[in-house]
């Protein structure tokens, strides 16, 4: 193991944009491994959530009782979360669904929408909690980096100023929804 | 005109002299409300049966106070040997007129020997009970409008507004703003047409004073705006009363139109050149239209809702024009600091609060009702001599005053006499008068929760910090109550006090976290103990960690 | 005795800097004339102000009380604070209280990048909402010929209201319901297309300071508001007076 600080994301309920703007720093990535390890995210191969994280990105919004769970036990491994992109700051596009019943939501998606199979999962995939909402909803946050997706350069940003130990001012770079 | 005023109090004498007994039946809201109408009729019935018509006469009169013990009823009021009795059924008509020449109907007697009698001093309430309200006679041969003739006949305007001033009356509808000063302003406000408004739209959860007034006393409402008419130089006055009142509006409607025959409204009031016009407008519910801005708004048929001040409704009122907005208690006092002085009503009360104060009484107490008591008062003779104590025998925990606006004074406190400055310093305020009395098994988490329900859902909407600010506050006293808060939401809440109390537009926004406030200054462990239950650190990563593999 | 004067010249002190003002003029005039930055949602030139939004409040001397800069006319000697942390920290709590109330969501919304609320969120520095959304149930309105409303957008600002009544004179817009359940409605609570009032002259869309009114047929982003109109408004309106 080396000495160097470690890092994690994790993928709640979003639409992956965010991690692909994180993949949009390009070689950025080799100085950013320079200075940190990628020690769990669904781009690495590990399965476990290791014992203790520095920074920890979350994308996403907490929707279903796993992102719930899953949320919780990360903060508790985490030392500085970072919520990462729209749907981890305020639930964007996920919360739009909240205005219904999950019932209903379900019923769209599963029955009135699908063409093979009418038919709503219980096994398999988690249960969706009965609203979308940010992070910070249920665990405290340390970082908000807003964006749909935070650019590239923001991303690194903050990333490096993080490593560096300051807290980084987005306030010029960075505004829901952008 | 003061002739006039004496042939009738004369003739008033004169009939009441013809009889030997009069019986006075309770018809204000509270007795109304348990067939009082009827157990006056079944009397009239029985009086005629037993062929007493002649000798014996009964009357509808205002509210009596101890509305608990409702209905209400007096035989020969203000005359040795009175009687009172209460809890009164229509069955009961037949032994009380039965009882008129003999022994009273011992098992419906009401004490009147008891603090609740004795302790009070009416001033505003002088005629409350005593008088048929749909009747001008009856509240002339009590010195009515004799007040407004004094003004009008032997003083200037600013005589007027100089005895108010002396009597060191402040607006009882709540925000205690010196009446004379008030009137000060706006009678040298330019501009040849004013406007006097009596705000009659008491909306406090338990407070009842205003309602009783206008149903007891109407007539004092007009002799009181018509005096302030002729101090401001105001030719038109505006009653506005809510309509859930629809007792009060009829009597006061009747009022108006017995003063106006008696010339003591409408032009050339008695023989005067003085003109003074009564209309009522009718509030359709809002509690935000007590605030005086929003109340013009509505007045104006516009949505009611309060706008910034300055400038104040006492230079741009209504119709833009200088307007007077007093309650509907401070009018009430008028009449008799004409009458008798400002000197005279200032040597009542207590620092700088003067005169009497009318409070209704609710909640956990023996003698709910209305209450009329100097300023300065102790609390504690209020709750427990006054009121009688706790029904059911409990201990008191607390009391609210001033409604929404207001707070919980806990117990403790109960040596604090009544006035402004006192009840201010406790976190709370005067209000309007409503004091509801809890005993131990109330939750004050549930009190701040109720008060803030009721100011989220009266708020008028119109800034964000009370529109949205209130919502937040109550989701929050809400997982309290179900015991599911955690300490950041108690942190979230003071802040939010802290936020919509100082930004805020008008007196309803920025007085709502008052409730919130107080209970928690008084009431603080009854919240921590409402957070939800920690869960073992250890055993909660355990399981976490187990759920996300 | 009347005074055989009037002052109508006033000089003030704005966050240190000597300012002179005619008596007419509002805290925020001033502000804006002297390239001092005070936020408002509410406020529109050229028609009356209603101080609903709280987010120019400002602090003045002698006075415990907040006052709105958009109502509060410039006196002699007055000495105004309008940037204090305890100023900056309410703000940013009203804005925090707007976007929880009905549903914002900037990323897929018309008027993404040119939105006043959007934009005062990162000129004031909200990188999240720190009280829990309110998620309420609101129809979008689309029955209009050129524009459509979605009330899951509006902050009741007003503004809407104001010019369709002060400046058109149609009144299509008002407020109806008490408290948060407060909503714009044109007439009588009828679908904006069969309201007979409006005349479809737009001023409502392009004074919007959200995506909550627009032109139809605009996508994500897609919404720019026109307000070089508005001076001109104001003058046409002076010269009513």
């Amino acid at each position: 193991m080396s000495e160097k600080p470690t890092l994690a994301t994790v993928w709640l309920d979003g639409c992956s944009g965010c991690h692909m703007s994180f993949l949009d720093i390009d070689e950025r990535i080799l100085d950013l491994a320079a200075q940190a390890d990628l020690v769990y995210s669904p781009l690495v191969d590990t399965k476990e959530f290791p014992e203790m994280v520095d920074i920890t990105l979350i994308e996403g919004a907490v929707s279903s009782e796993e992102d719930y769970h899953k949320i919780r036990m990360v903060r508790e491994h985490t030392r500085l979360l970072v919520s990462l992109g729209d749907c981890a700051v305020t639930a964007n596009v996920p919360a739009m669904r909240n205005r219904f019943a999950v019932r209903s939501v379900l019923e769209r998606a599963y029955i009135e929408n699908a063409d093979l199979n009418q038919d709503i999962p219980v096994q398999v995939i988690p249960a969706l909690r009965e609203t979308s909402i940010p992070v910070h909803q249920v665990v405290p946050v340390d970082v908000f980096i807003p964006g749909c997706p935070p650019a590239a350069d923001t991303i690194f940003f903050a990333l490096t100023e993080l490593l560096a130990g300051r807290k980084p001012d987005l306030r010029t770079t960075t505004r829901f929804g952008a | 005109m003061f002739d006039r005023l004496e042939e009738i109090t004369k003739a008033e004498q004169e009939t009441a002299g013809r009889f030997d007994h009069t019986v006075d039946v309770c018809v204000a809201a509270g007795c109304m409300s348990s067939q009082s109408v009827a157990i006056k009729e079944a009397l009239e019935k029985e009086v005629e049966a037993h062929g007493q018509g002649h000798r014996c006469r009964v009357r509808g009169t205002g509210c009596m106070g101890l509305c608990a013990a409702g209905p209400l009823i007096t035989v020969d009021a203000e005359k040795p040997g009175e009687i009172m009795y209460k809890q009164v059924t229509v069955g009961d008509a037949a032994d009380i007129v039965a009882s008129l020449d003999s022994t009273p109907v011992e098992r419906l007697r009401c004490r009147t020997d008891v603090p609740f009698f004795q302790r009070q001093k009416k001033i505003a309430l002088e005629n409350s009970g005593l008088i048929d309200p749909e009747r001008i006679e009856e509240y002339i041969a009590r010195e009515g409008y004799s007040g407004l003739m004094r003004a009008l006949t032997e003083m200037s305007p600013s005589d007027v507004i100089d005895e108010v001033v002396a009597s060191g009356l402040r607006g009882r509808g709540g925000g205690g703003y010196p009446t004379g000063l008030k009137w000060t302003t706006v009678a040298k406000s330019d501009g040849d047409v004013k406007y006097v408004i009596c705000n009659a739209d008491e909306g406090d959860p338990g407070a009842f004073m205003d309602r009783s007034v206008l149903e007891s006393d109407p007539h004092r409402i007009l002799e009181g705006m018509a005096i302030a008419g002729y101090a401001i130089g105001a030719s038109q006055g505006y009653v506005y009363v809510r309509g859930e009142y629809p007792t009060a509006v009829a009597r006061l409607k009747t009022a108006i139109r017995q003063a106006r025959r008696a010339n003591m409204l409408g032009s050339g009031i008695g023989g005067t050149l003085f003109n003074f016009h009564v209309d009522i407008r009718l509030g359709a519910g809002a509690f935000v239209c007590g605030e005086e801005t929003a109340l013009i708004a509505s007045i104006e048929g516009k949505r009611g809702t309060p706008r910034p001040r300055p400038p104040y409704p006492a230079e741009f009122g209504l119709w833009g024009r200088p307007t007077l907005i007093n309650n509907v208690e401070t009018f009430a006092n008028i009449a008799p600091i004409i009458r008798n002085g400002g000197d005279w009503y200032a040597r009542i009360g207590s620092g700088a609060s003067k005169g009497t104060k009318v409070f209704a009484l609710a909640g956990s107490i023996i003698n709910t009702g209305l209450i009329e008591v100097p300023m300065g008062t102790p609390l504690r003779e209020i709750v427990y001599e006054i009121g009688g104590g706790i029904s059911g025998g409990g201990e008191c925990k607390a009391i609210q005053t001033g409604g929404p606006s207001g707070g919980c004074i806990p117990a403790g406190y109960f040596d604090t006499p009544v006035d402004y400055e006192s009840l201010s310093a406790l976190g709370s305020i005067m209000g309007s008068g409503g004091m509801i009395v809890m005993d131990e098994s109330a939750s004050m988490v549930d009190v701040a929760r109720y008060f803030m329900e009721f100011c989220m859902t009266e708020s008028c909407g119109r800034c964000v910090p009370c529109r949205v600010g209130t919502v937040h506050m109550h989701n929050i006293l809400d997982k309290f109550s179900r015991h599911e808060a955690t300490p950041h939401d108690l942190e979230l809440l003071e802040k939010l006090c802290d936020m919509v109390r100082n930004t805020s537009l008008c007196g309803l926004g920025q007085t709502a976290p008052n409730p919130v406030m107080s209970t928690l200054r008084y009431f603080r462990d009854e919240y921590m103990d409402c957070m939800m239950p920690e869960l073992n650190g250890a055993e909660r990563v355990g399981e976490l960690m187990e759920v996300a593999r | 005795m009347k005074r055989p004067f009037k002052t109508r010249i006033k000089t003030l002190k704005i966050d240190g800097i000597d300012v002179g003002a005619r008596e007419d003029e509002t805290i925020l005039e001033l502000a804006q004339e002297n390239d001092i930055f005070i936020p408002t949602l509410c406020h529109l030139e050229g028609v009356h102000d209603v101080g609903s939004c709280r987010l120019c409040l400002v602090e003045v001397r002698g006075t415990n009380k907040l006052l709105p800069a958009c109502m509060t006319y410039a006196e002699e000697g007055m000495e105004v604070i309008t940037n204090s942390e305890r100023l900056q920290a309410y703000r940013r709590q009203v804005l925090d209280l707007l976007f929880s109330e009905r549903n914002h969501v900037c990323s897929v919304c018309v008027s993404n990048g040119h939105c006043e609320l959007q934009w005062l969120a990162g000129k004031l520095g909200i990188s999240h909402v720190g009280v829990p959304y309110l998620y309420p149930q609101l129809e979008v309105d689309a029955s209009h010929r050129y524009y459509s409303y979605d009330p899951n957008r509006c902050i009741l600002c007003t503004r809407c209201v104001r010019v369709c009544d002060e400046i058109e004179g149609a009144h299509t817009w008002d407020v109806m319901g008490r408290g948060v359940e407060c909503l714009v409605i044109s007439d009588l609570n009828q679908p904006w297309g069969t309201a007979e009032s409006c005349t479809r002259c737009g001023k409502c869309v392009q004074v919007c300071p959200t995506g909550a009114l627009f032109n139809k047929g605009r996508a994500v982003a897609e919404m720019t508001k026109r307000r070089d109109f508005l001076p001109y408004l104001q003058t046409m309106r002076e010269g009513r007076k």
